[in-house]
C-alpha cells in the first residue's frame, strides 16, 4: 500500500466513524442513567435516515433544505425517544432489567413496521449533500467533500456533549444519576424528568447519526439491528458510559473496517486471504480482543455495584407426572389435528428446547446471552453440512450436530465466562455475529445468503407426523434433562454463583469452570434444537443464526418469564403460534407482535406464567 | 398550646423483601430540636430513616412532615418539601467534584428556612473550601462525611435525617461534626440522627429514642437516659 492509499483509507474510516460515534454516544448515555440496554436505539437511527430522506424531498435539494432536514429529523427522532420513554419504559423502571429489555425488543418490532408502512420495503437512496457533492483532491486521490465534513462533525459533537456533561447542572445530574440514581432522587431530583431528558438527548444523537448517513447509505429496514450490533460493539470496546471511549472505539472500528475493504484480497504463502470479507467480522474480533485484555473497555471503569436485586424466587421442578402427561397429550395431537398443525407443533417443540436452553443460561446460571442463535444456527448448519458435504447418514448428522455446536460453545464460552453482566451479553452477541458472518460469506461451503437446500430426513422419518414424534422425543428429552440438571449439585452450584459469586468461590466452587460447562451444555442442546429444526424444514438459511433469531429466543423466554421453568416453554409456544397466525393475516405482523408484547409487559411485569401464578395466588388468598 | 411537631411518625412498619424490619415505630421531632435515634447494629435505625424518606416504601403507618402526610410520596417529593437525608454510606458522587456534588443537591429557596449557599457551607465546613474541584472519590472519609451533609443542606431543608454521622471518623473529626450539628440547630433546623455512639449523642441531642428489634423501647430527654443505667445496659451496651 502506498502512503496515499493509506491516507485515503484512514479518511474513509474516520468518515464512517462519525455516525457510529453519534449512535454509540447516545446508547451509552441512556444506558448509564437508566440502566436499560435499549435495543430500540438502532431503530431510532433508522428513523433518522428515513426522516432525513423525506424531509429533504419536502424542503428541496438545497444546502439549507439538506441541513435543515438533517437537524429537524434528529429532533423529531428525539421526540420519538421521549414518546418511548414516557409511554413504555417509565411504567416499568421498577420491573426486572430483563423485562425492560423485552419492552425495547417490542419497540423494535413496532418501529420496523411503522417504517415499512410509511416508506415501503424498497431501499430509498437519498441525494448527495447539495453544495458538497464535489470531491476534494488529496495526494492525487479524490475524497468526497461530504466525508470531510463528517470527519469534522464527530469531534465537534464530542466537544458539545462533553461541555453539556461537565459544564451544566443537567450534566452534573446525569453523571450523578449514572453512579447512584436513588441518591439523586433523595436529594430532590425528579428522576422521571431526568430520564426523559436523557432519552431525548440520546435519541437526538441516534437520529443525527442516521440523518447524516443519508448521502452515504440508502435507508432500509435492516438498518435497525445492523447498527445496534455495531453500536453495542463500539460502546463495549470504548467502555460503557464513557463518551470519549465511544469516540475512540468508533474511530478504531471505522478505520479497521475501511482498511479491510481497502486491502482487498491478499495472497500469503499461497493462501488467498480476503480482507474485504473480514469487514463484517473485524469489529467483533476487535471487541473480543479488547474485552479479554480490558474487561471494562478501553476507557471504561468497573460498573457501579448494582443495588441488591430482589432475591430470585424458588424454582419448582415440574414433576415427572406433569412432564409425562404433557408429552402424552402432545403425542395425541396428530391423531386429531391436520398436517399444518403438526408442522407448526414441530416448530414449537424445537423452539421450546431453544428457549429452555437459553433460559437455563440466563436465568439460573445468571449469564444473559444476546447471541444464543449462534448454537441453534451452528447445530442446523452442522446437521445439513455433515449430510450434504460429508455424506453422513441423516441420523448420524442429527446426532453429531449438537456436538459440533458444543465444540463452538467450548471456544466461545471460554471467552464469555470471563465477563459478566452487560459486557458478557454483548460478547455473546459478538460471537453470534462472527458465526453469522462466516456462514453468510463462505459461499462455497455454506451456500452463503441462499443457505443449504435438500436437507431432508431419511425416508422412515419423512412423514410429517413421524418426524413430529422424533422432534417431540428428542426436544422433550432435552428439556427434561436441562430441568433435572438444575436440581443436581451442578445446578445448585450455578445458582449459588449467580446469587453471590464471591461466596460461591469462597466455599470452593470453581465458578468459572462451572459456568463454562453450563455454556457448553446449553450450546449443545440449542444445537440439537437447530438440527431437529433444519431437517423439519428441509433447508437452512443464515437467518437461523441471525441477531433476529437470538432476539426471538429472548422474547420467548421473557414472555413466559425467567422466574419459572415452564415459562420459557409457554413463551416459545405462544410466540411461535402467534407469529404464525398473525403473519398469515397481515403484512404488518411485527407491529402486532410488538403491540401484544408491550401489552403483556405493561400488564404482567413478571412474565406470563409468573403473572398467572400471582393471579392464582391472589385468588386463593381471597377465598381463604 | 404547642405547635404540631415538624416530623411525626405513627406506627410505621417496613419490610426488606420479606423480612419485617420495622414493627410499628412512633416518634416525633419539633422545630429546632435535635433528636437521637439510638440502638445497636441491626436494630432498625437506618431502615426507619429510609422508610421516612420513602426509600423503603412503608408498609403501614403514617408519616407527617410540616403538616403534610408523606408516607406515599416518592423520595424526591419528600426532599422537595424540605426533609433532607444524609445516608450512612455517604454515597458521594465519586466522579463529581465537590462543587458538582453540591450542585446536584441544590434546590430552590424555601420560605422560613435558612438559605444555604456554597459560601455559607464552606464557612461551616472549612475543609471543603480548600478542595472545591477535587473529585468526591479522592477525599478522606471525614471530608466525604462533611460533603454529604453539605450536599443535603444545599436543598435548604427544614429538617435533616442524619444516619450515623460519627461512624468511622477520627475523634477530632467527630468533635467537628458535633459542632456542625449544633450549628444547624442554631439555624433553627430540626435534626434526627441515628447513632451507636452514645457519648456523641449526649453531646448534641435534646431527646432520644431507643430502638431495638424494630420497636421503640424508650423515648425521653437525654438527661433521663443519662440517669438510667439499666436502660443503657439493656439496649445500648455491646
Amino acid at each position: 500500500m502506498t502512503l496515499a492509499s493509506i491516507l485515503i483509507q484512514l479518511l474513509n474510516g474516520l468518515a464512517a466513524a462519525a455516525s457510529l460515534f453519534l449512535v454509540s454516544a447516545g446508547l451509552s448515555l441512556i444506558f448509564g442513567v437508566t440502566r436499560i440496554v435499549n435495543f430500540a436505539h438502532g431503530s431510532l437511527y433508522m428513523l433518522g435516515l428515513y426522516g432525513a430522506y423525506s424531509l429533504i424531498e419536502f424542503f428541496g435539494r438545497t444546502p439549507l433544505g439538506f441541513w435543515g432536514a438533517v437537524v429537524l429529523a434528529a429532533l423529531a427522532v428525539g421526540l420519538v425517544g421521549v414518546l418511548i420513554e414516557v409511554l413504555v419504559l417509565r411504567r416499568i423502571y421498577r420491573a426486572p432489567e430483563l423485562f425492560q429489555l423485552l419492552a425495547t425488543f417490542a419497540v423494535v418490532l413496532v418501529i420496523k413496521d411503522i417504517a415499512l408502512f410509511t416508506w415501503g420495503a424498497e431501499d430509498l437512496v437519498g441525494p448527495r449533500a447539495p453544495g458538497l457533492s464535489m470531491a476534494v483532491e488529496i495526494m492525487g486521490r479524490r475524497i468526497p467533500a461530504y466525508d470531510l465534513v463528517l470527519i469534522a462533525i464527530g469531534p465537534v459533537v464530542l466537544g458539545l456533549v462533553w461541555l453539556l456533561l461537565t459544564r451544566t447542572r443537567w450534566g452534573a445530574l446525569v453523571r450523578a444519576a449514572t453512579q447512584d440514581r436513588e441518591m439523586v432522587g433523595a436529594l430532590g431530583v425528579d428522576q422521571a424528568k431526568l430520564f426523559t431528558s436523557v432519552f431525548f438527548v440520546g435519541s437526538v444523537l441516534a437520529g443525527l447519526g442516521g440523518a447524516l448517513q443519508i448521502p452515504r447509505e440508502p435507508a432500509n429496514l435492516e438498518l435497525d439491528l445492523a447498527i445496534i450490533a455495531d453500536a453495542f460493539v463500539v460502546t463495549v470496546v470504548g467502555g460503557l458510559g464513557s463518551i470519549g471511549g465511544a469516540f475512540l472505539a468508533a474511530i478504531i472500528i471505522g478505520v479497521a473496517k475501511a482498511f479491510c475493504i481497502g486491502i482487498g484480497t491478499v495472497t500469503w504463502f499461497g493462501f488467498e486471504v480476503s480482507f474485504s470479507k473480514l469487514t463484517l467480522v473485524v469489529e467483533f474480533l476487535i471487541m473480543a480482543l479488547v474485552l479479554v485484555v480490558r474487561p471494562y473497555g478501553l476507557l471504561g471503569k468497573p460498573q457501579a455495584a448494582q443495588r441488591a436485586a430482589e432475591p430470585a424466587p424458588r424454582l419448582q421442578v415440574p414433576s415427572w407426572t406433569f412432564a409425562l402427561v404433557w408429552l402424552a397429550l402432545l403425542a395425541l395431537v396428530p391423531l386429531f389435528a391436520d398436517r399444518y398443525t403438526t408442522i407448526l407443533l414441530t416448530d414449537i417443540v424445537c423452539f421450546a428446547l431453544f428457549s429452555v436452553s437459553l433460559h437455563f443460561i440466563m436465568g439460573p446460571a445468571g449469564m444473559v446471552s444476546f447471541g444464543h442463535a449462534a448454537y441453534f444456527g451452528i447445530g442446523a448448519y452442522a446437521a445439513g453440512l455433515l449430510m450434504k458435504r460429508f455424506g453422513l447418514p441423516m441420523e448420524a448428522a442429527l446426532l453429531l450436530a449438537p456436538l459440533v455446536a458444543g465444540l463452538f460453545a467450548i471456544v466461545y464460552g471460554w471467552f464469555c465466562v470471563r465477563l459478566s453482566g452487560v459486557y458478557l451479553a454483548m460478547l455473546t452477541l459478538a460471537f453470534a455475529q462472527i458465526s453469522w458472518s462466516i456462514v453468510f460469506q463462505w459461499d462455497s461451503v455454506t451456500g452463503g445468503s441462499n443457505g443449504v437446500f435438500g436437507v431432508w430426513p431419511s425416508p422412515w422419518l419423512a412423514d410429517k407426523t413421524t418426524y413430529y414424534y422424533l422432534a417431540l422425543v428428542l426436544c422433550g428429552a432435552g428439556i427434561v434433562f436441562l430441568w433435572r440438571v438444575l436440581f443436581s449439585p451442578f445446578g445448585y452450584a450455578l445458582r449459588a454463583g449467580r446469587d453471590s459469586p464471591l461466596r460461591a468461590e469462597a466455599i470452593g466452587i470453581d465458578l468459572r469452570g462451572f459456568q463454562w460447562a453450563a455454556f457448553v451444555l446449553v450450546g449443545a442442546l440449542a444445537g440439537l434444537a437447530g438440527a431437529v429444526y433444519a431437517f423439519s424444514k428441509g433447508s437452512i438459511s443464515p437467518s437461523s443464526i441471525s441477531i433476529a433469531q437470538s432476539t426471538d429466543g429472548l422474547i420467548m423466554v421473557l414472555l413466559g418469564g425467567v422466574e419459572t421453568l415452564t415459562g420459557p416453554v409457554v413463551g416459545a409456544a405462544i410466540f411461535t403460534w402467534l407469529r404464525d397466525v398473525v403473519a398469515r393475516n397481515t403484512e404488518f405482523w411485527r407491529a402486532v407482535m410488538g403491540g401484544v408484547i408491550l401489552l403483556i409487559v405493561l400488564l404482567f411485569p413478571q412474565g406470563l406464567v409468573g403473572g398467572l401464578k400471582a393471579l392464582v395466588a391472589r385468588w386463593r388468598e381471597q377465598r381463604a | 398550646m404547642t405547635a404540631p411537631p415538624m416530623l411525626e411518625v405513627k406506627d410505621l412498619h417496613a419490610f426488606y423483601g420479606r423480612a419485617h424490619i420495622l414493627h410499628g415505630i412512633s416518634l416525633e421531632a419539633r422545630a429546632g430540636e435535635v433528636v437521637a435515634l439510638l440502638g445497636r447494629n441491626g436494630a432498625g435505625k437506618s431502615t426507619a430513616m429510609k422508610a421516612i424518606m420513602g426509600l423503603v416504601p412503608p408498609a403501614r403507618g403514617e408519616v407527617s412532615f410540616a403538616g403534610q402526610r408523606i408516607e406515599r410520596l416518592p423520595p424526591y417529593r419528600i426532599a422537595r418539601l424540605g426533609l433532607g437525608y444524609v445516608p450512612e454510606e455517604r454515597r458521594i458522587f465519586t466522579e463529581l467534584s465537590v462543587m458538582e456534588n453540591l450542585e446536584v443537591g441544590r434546590q430552590a429557596a424555601r420560605a422560613g428556612v435558612p438559605l444555604w449557599t456554597e459560601d455559607k457551607l464552606f464557612a461551616l465546613f472549612p475543609n471543603l473550601a480548600r478542595m472545591r474541584e477535587r473529585p468526591g472519590g479522592r477525599m478522606s472519609g471525614g471530608e466525604q462525611q462533611m460533603l454529604t451533609i453539605a450536599r443535603t443542606l444545599m436543598g435548604n431543608p427544614s429538617c435533616v435525617l442524619l444516619d450515623e454521622p460519627s461512624e468511622g471518623l477520627a475523634p477530632i473529626i467527630v468533635e467537628e461534626m458535633a459542632h456542625s450539628i449544633r450549628a444547624l440547630k442554631g439555624e433553627g433546623m430540626s435534626v434526627i440522627l441515628c447513632e451507636q455512639n452514645l457519648h456523641f449523642a449526649l453531646g448534641v441531642a435534646d431527646r432520644a429514642y431507643i430502638i431495638e428489634k424494630g420497636q421503640i423501647r424508650f423515648g425521653g430527654s437525654m438527661a433521663e437516659l443519662a440517669a438510667n443505667d439499666s436502660l443503657r445496659e439493656q439496649y445500648l451496651s455491646v
